[in-house]
């Protein structure tokens, strides 16, 4: 182990001598309460050490020690179901309702393990070697089942495998023999450096898509499998229900929800909520398939910058099992401080409002991290990204904003006017965007909405139209446009109030199959013809603004629950004749 | 070696710059480790331990040191960092910035001893806020609930009522349950003219509340150094009256403008790259330290609920200061001149106002059933009101539609009669009976957010508009 004594310390930067050869990176502990840094620079017989904790009462003369390896995280089957802070230490145990500094290590979980391979099999790194499932104390049955995984890094012949049964995730469980004929043990869980990618065989074109069961997400502005996205919007936009809501009900296997510099009070919701609910498509509970990473903004800053990598590195553990993986980070911006303070400490030359000139290519490597691949093991893995954005005084040019926006392809911009009038998803149709939506016309037709892709563009035209007649309304007066621009007003509202508008608190409505959404504008667009068929015939606005159907378009999603099937043939039916005694009315004026 | 406590340094400064002291050591000292710098003229200035080496410390001192001289100036070395000595004592009491006695009354009976940086609450170990508190305000109860543990700032600017608000929360703010819990409030003052202090003591006294109340006042004429010590004693007295007493503490600060400008100017003093507006890149970070330290924690009685009020330089809401606090707290009540002319007390502007928690205490089980959508309904409506005033502003109510003229007399009642309290304080269903009210106001097809029950049972029972 390299050692070194501390000679200076300020804040979280300390500097020590050593003739040990350290590393550039390598985690180290520091004094006897073995707080974690990072060797961030060297120079002759000194290193430079940033620490991840808060330093109080070091003093020169304490030790550094040195762990030999990068800052590093233990991936294993007690990653699902938890809670951590920034550098993958759970959170939980006994009596710790503040965090103090230093080493924790709580007794490591039990598990069910269960072999799949037999001595003799050659293993390659990233290759299964069994499935395991983890034992909770409270819970009557056991777990998620889970795969184990060989380390990137090593491979060999397997030469022993333990038996079935209860296991620490520390314990040895395989032996394998690699080429140089050396011995390598295996345990459960395996460590890995948070700042390298993992490793995969091929990366794959983005795939079908991520469903939300958010109507303006799913249907406008779709994220694809392996996609990335972004959640600007200042404070109190609805960035955070946003992502909480897309981690309860998105399709994704595993979801890892990266708090970063964000609010403990928003944590404790998410662990109160979270396990009372359950995954519509399995029937367990929600928290079975959450990593929760909880770097509260009081934590200490450089744990920040260090918590998004730790995030995507599980992320992409899990991906590399095969499974559909999505990571939300709230907020990306925060780490984007960490990084420019960090940098403002050591000196460096800011670039742009602060931040280091290296901001762009950290957030390209960051989000360069969502994929979708072939893992080592050969299977169908993705991870998708979506980051909150947090620009001061709503800004969207600044640079956060602006050099995420060059590496994500989906762009769901927040807008303060509908979050003040509760009017939420508060995403602004007319400023956000999806480059991958193109490519998702295909499997919305598999679906059988062969026309998706220009009924959503006709929502969005739409919108836009609504947009130009409002700034017009207001030079000239409603009042004095015309019977079919009062029309597009009318149904721009409704499209908004009917079908964008989704309660995160609702039961029925907090999440839309596809079928749902696709019932919906189905619904819409043919109100839309019927409506415009109607003013052309002479029918005057204000008599299709009373009619019945308008309500209960405007209300459907919240009144009819996934799989009402019927309910949605009633409006249809209610739709017919509701303009049917339109026509006869108009006719019988006429006459 | 151990540290060693209560020892003097003589003759050991080597430089002085600005708050900065360098003073060579022959001790042993650690990180953060408070200090006392006393001078030739007998002043005792508290300081810590910013940077140490093998032969040198820096002490930032949080007063002036101006007056010190390189020779004769004695450090006293404490051997831990900066803490506070509590005890139940501490109610009913006045004390200076820095945790000091300032009523010329007896020292306080010191039970514990905590370091006022606090720690870190595990997030897991946090209780969810849920405990619904009424204020009596028919803004804030029915549209920006604050719930317990709740950080909730008001954003005014200078010259608005937000002291006056403030006073009254304090004052009105109660359990629906009824239930007697105990209760305490922790006031402090940053960078406070002694007058406004001392209306404030007034008024907590005439409102019987002053036994239970601790003050922490920091008066504009103090160092601007110890503006930075200030909300973390008063926060440390408020977490040991929460966790320790089992008490429900609100804490009431202002004006975190002070504090920042205060921030500001000790980290130009540092010499560090400043970031918006010169304020230093770690404000945020820094309001989080303080702001975060509101909340509840499971297994313990008490609960910690912060009010912290700032002022937004030029009403600016955009400026770091409100913009940052916004970041970090769980929403913000926003003070708005106009409705202050107008002579509406109180003075919230409801479309910029949120409570993120509110959802948590609200409806079924925590207030009415039908909560939710009626707030929900009143904020669409007041939104689109806005909307028309500003389509009016140009062509005129003529040029308006029927149901936006409707619009415009909904906004001036919901400002007159909702937002607007000449009587006082509301209860919860004084408030929502108000709001049930006005939306009768509205035809049925502008009420998108509320069910056909509930436009049947609450608005066209009696036979209001159609």
């Amino acid at each position: 182990m390299n050692k070194a004594v501390i000679r200076w310390i300020s804040g979280p930067v300390l500097r020590a001598v050593t003739r040990d050869p350290f590393r550039i990176h390598e985690a180290v502990g520091v004094g006897s309460k073995g707080l974690l840094g990072e060797v961030i620079r060297m120079q002759d017989d000194e290193i430079t050490v940033q620490l991840f904790e808060d330093g109080t009462g070091l003093r020169p003369g304490d030790f550094v020690q040195g762990q030999g390896m990068p800052l590093s995280v233990p991936l294993g089957p007690g990653l699902l179901g938890n809670i951590f802070d920034g550098l993958l230490r759970p959170l939980s145990g006994e009596n710790r309702d503040f965090l103090v500094p230093g080493r924790f290590d709580p007794p490591p979980g039990r598990f069910l393990f269960a072999s799949t391979v037999e001595p003799g099999r050659i293993l390659k790194g990233g290759d299964p070697f069994a499935t395991v499932r983890p034992l909770n104390r409270a819970a009557s049955q056991p777990g998620k089942e889970q795969l184990c995984l060989v380390s990137p890094e090593r491979a060999g012949e397997v030469v022993w495998i333990a038996p079935a049964g209860e296991y620490t995730d520390e314990e040895t469980v395989c032996r394998l023999r690699d080429g140089q004929g050396r011995e390598v043990e295996l345990a459960m869980r395996h460590a890995w450096p948070v700042r390298r990618p993992r490793p995969v065989t091929r990366r794959l074109p983005v795939g079908p898509p991520l469903l939300t069961g958010q109507r303006i997400l799913d249907t406008l502005f779709p994220v694809a499998r392996g996609g990335k996205a972004m959640v600007p919007g200042g404070f109190g936009t609805g960035k955070t229900v946003l992502l909480e809501t897309i981690a309860k009900w998105c399709d994704a296997d595993v979801i890892i929800y990266l708090g970063c510099g964000e609010r403990g009070n928003e944590m404790a919701g998410v662990l109160d909520e979270f396990p009372q609910l359950e995954d519509p498509r399995t029937g367990r509970p929600l928290m079975e398939r959450m990593v929760v990473i909880a770097n509260t903004s009081n934590m200490p800053v450089a744990a920040r910058e260090a918590s998004v990598y730790t995030g995507i590195t599980v992320a992409e553990y899990f991906r590399d099992q095969g499974l559909k993986v999505a990571l939300m980070a709230d907020s990306t911006s925060r780490w984007a401080e960490a990084l420019r303070e960090v940098s403002g400490r050591l000196g460096e030359l800011p670039g742009e409002a602060g931040y280091p000139a290296y901001l762009s290519t950290r957030l390209a490597e960051f989000y360069e991290r969502a994929a979708r691949v072939i893992t080592l093991s050969g299977e169908n893995g993705s991870l998708t990204v979506m980051g909150a954005v947090s620009p001061p005084s709503s800004d969207f040019s600044e640079p956060v904003t602006i050099q995420t926006k060059r590496y994500v392809r989906n762009f769901w911009a927040l807008d303060r006017k509908r979050a003040q009038a509760r009017f939420y998803p508060a995403i602004d149709p007319i400023s956000s965007y999806s480059e991958d939506a193109d490519g998702l016309a295909a499997w919305w037709s598999q679906e059988g909405a062969p026309d998706w892709a220009a009924h959503r563009r006709r929502f969005l035209t739409l919108l836009e139209e609504q947009t130009r007649l409002e700034r017009m309304a207001r030079i000239l007066g409603k009042d004095a446009l015309p019977p079919v621009q009062r029309l597009t007003l009318l149904c721009a509202e409704l499209v908004n109030d009917g079908f964008l508008r989704q309660s995160a608190f609702s039961v029925q409505d907090r999440h839309a199959s596809p079928r749902k959404q696709i019932r919906m504008m189905g619904l819409l667009i043919r109100f839309m013809d019927r409506a415009a068929l109607a003013v052309a015939d002479g029918v005057t606005v204000e008599r299709i603004t009373a009619l019945s159907i308008l309500r209960r378009l405007q209300r459907m999603g919240e009144e009819i629950g996934d799989e009402e099937w019927e309910r949605f043939d009633a409006l249809d039916a209610l739709l017919e004749s509701d303009f049917s005694a339109l026509a006869a009315g108009g006719e019988e004026k006429r006459s | 070696m151990t540290i060693q406590a209560d020892l003097y340094l003589e003759n050991a400064v080597t430089r002085i710059e600005g708050p900065l002291v360098f003073v060579r050591r022959q001790v042993e000292v650690g990180l953060n480790d408070a200090v006392e710098v006393i001078g030739t003229d007998g002043r005792t200035r508290l300081g810590r331990v910013a940077a140490v080496d093998d032969d040198f410390m820096t002490i930032e001192t949080l007063d002036s040191t101006s007056g010190l001289s390189m020779a004769g100036t004695r450090i006293r070395l404490i051997g831990e960092p900066i803490t506070f000595a509590l005890g139940p004592g501490i109610l009913g009491r006045v004390f200076d910035g820095v945790g000091r006695v300032a009523d010329g009354g007896p020292p306080v009976a010191a039970h514990v001893r905590a370091p006022i940086d606090g720690a870190i609450i595990n997030p897991l170990r946090r209780a969810k806020p849920e405990d619904f508190i009424e204020t009596g305000i028919s803004a804030i109860d029915t549209l920006d609930s604050l719930v317990r543990g709740q950080k909730l700032p008001i954003f005014s600017g200078g010259g608005l009522p937000h002291n006056r608000l403030a006073v009254e929360i304090a004052l009105h703010a109660r359990l629906r349950s009824g239930k007697e819990e105990p209760f305490a409030i922790v006031f402090a003052g940053i960078g406070v003219p002694f007058d406004q202090a001392e209306r404030f003591r007034q008024a907590l006294e005439e409102g019987g509340a002053l036994g239970h109340t601790a003050l922490f006042l920091n008066l504009a004429s103090d160092s601007s150094a110890q503006r930075l010590l200030t909300p973390r004693f008063a926060l440390t007295a408020a977490e040991y009256l929460a966790y320790q007493e089992g008490r429900h503490v609100l804490v009431i600060i202002t004006d975190m403008t002070n504090y920042c400008e205060a921030l500001r100017e000790v980290s130009a003093s540092h010499g560090e790259i400043p970031s918006r507006k010169g304020y230093p890149g770690y404000m945020y970070s820094d309001l989080a330290t303080l702001y975060e330290r509101a909340g509840r924690i499971r297994g313990r009685p008490g609960s910690v609920t912060q009010i912290p009020i700032l002022t937004m330089p030029a009403d600016d809401i955009t400026h770091p200061i409100p913009d940052l606090t916004g970041y970090i707290t769980e929403g913000q009540i926003t003070l708005d001149r106009k409705l202050d002319r107008a002579g509406i007390h109180p003075p919230i502007a409801v479309l910029p106002s949120l409570s993120r928690l509110m959802k948590d205490g609200i409806g079924p089980g925590f207030t009415h059933p039908d909560h939710p959508a009626l707030a929900n309904q009143l904020y669409a409506a007041y939104a689109r009101t806005m909307g028309v005033r500003l389509l009016a502003g140009v062509v005129g109510a003529e040029g308006l539609t029927p149901t936006d003229r409707l619009f415009l007399e909904f906004g001036q009642r919901f400002e007159s009669r909702f937002i607007a309290q000449p009587e006082g304080a509301r209860s919860l269903e004084e408030s929502m009976a108000v709001g049930w009210e006005l939306l009768k106001l509205l035809p049925d097809a502008e009420l998108s957010r509320l069910s056909d029950e509930q436009i049947r049972h609450h608005l066209r029972q009696g036979g209001g508009a159609s």
